[in-house]
């Protein structure tokens, strides 16, 4: 694990977890029109687990950033679709359409999005800040 | 007899402090979605006062155990959230952003000044 030390590890590793929920989500977007002949194998919404990364010392320097420790598939039911006649049709006729709520996943695309923009903010100011810091007594 | 430090006061520890705060504000920003974590911050008069009193040992490596006074800055505190949320996590990103940007300004106040003891300073040492 990347050691944290500065504002520019600490946002950099946010920005990269938010970008992997950005992923699954556009992952479950793209699947969430999919069909399958049976339930087990329908696509599943997939979500990415925030855990805190802490610094060294973290109780006196309060450092700490986000990683995603691991990807997982909800526990969701696809929805159950009468269609005979599609090919993958299981013997009642039946098709198994992913399991994506789309508003969620659009809400949440939003959040991902706001919380990433969140992070630039905080480089775009330490970076102003560092800036004229380096300048001081210019 | 003074010497530079002594003329640049309390702004080189408030900067220093401030930066500090920058860091623990960017950490509760990034961890604005983690379901648990809970918001931490210093309580920065308290800090700058410590600053401005005799300083406890200081370590020099992330294994030393520090003395039972902890150096400024090092006393984070947890946020209280107005509201809480169902996750257990206290971040508020509104209060979080506030508190930064405020930061940031009082960062950059300190550093005016400074820079303004240090051109006061340069302007003596030329004699111009």
């Amino acid at each position: 694990m990347a050691e944290l030390k500065n504002i520019y590890d600490i946002a950099g590793n946010s920005m990269a977890s938010q970008l992997i929920r950005m992923n699954t989500i556009a992952s479950n977007i793209a699947n969430a029109g999919t069909m399958s002949g049976n339930p087990d194998e329908a696509y599943k919404s997939i979500k990415p687990v925030f855990e805190s990364t802490y610094a060294d010392q973290f109780e006196q320097n309060g450092i700490a950033s986000v990683r995603v420790s691991e990807v997982v598939e909800m526990d969701m039911k696809p929805s159950r679709i009468f269609m005979p006649f599609h090919p993958d049709a299981d013997g009642e006729g039946y098709v198994y359409g992913a399991a994506v709520n789309i508003e969620e996943e659009y809400v949440e695309m939003m959040e991902t999005s706001r919380q990433y923009q969140n992070n630039v903010e905080v480089i775009t100011t330490m970076r102003a800040l560092d800036m004229r810091t380096i300048n001081m007594g210019k | 007899m003074k010497g530079i430090a002594d003329t640049l006061g309390l702004h080189s520890d408030a900067l220093m402090l401030r930066n500090k705060r920058n860091m623990i504000l960017a950490s509760n920003i990034s961890n604005a979605a983690t379901p648990n974590f809970k918001a931490r911050d210093i309580n920065f008069e308290q800090e700058l006062a410590k600053a401005k009193g005799s300083g406890p040992m200081m370590t020099t490596h992330n294994h030393h155990i520090p003395v039972a006074l902890s150096a400024p800055g090092q006393d984070t505190l947890y946020r209280q959230p107005v509201n809480a949320s169902m996750d257990g996590n206290t971040v508020e990103l509104a209060i979080e952003q506030l508190e930064f940007s405020e930061n940031a300004m009082r960062y950059q106040t300190s550093l005016t000044f400074l820079n303004n003891k240090i051109s006061g300073l340069m302007s003596a040492i030329r004699g111009e």
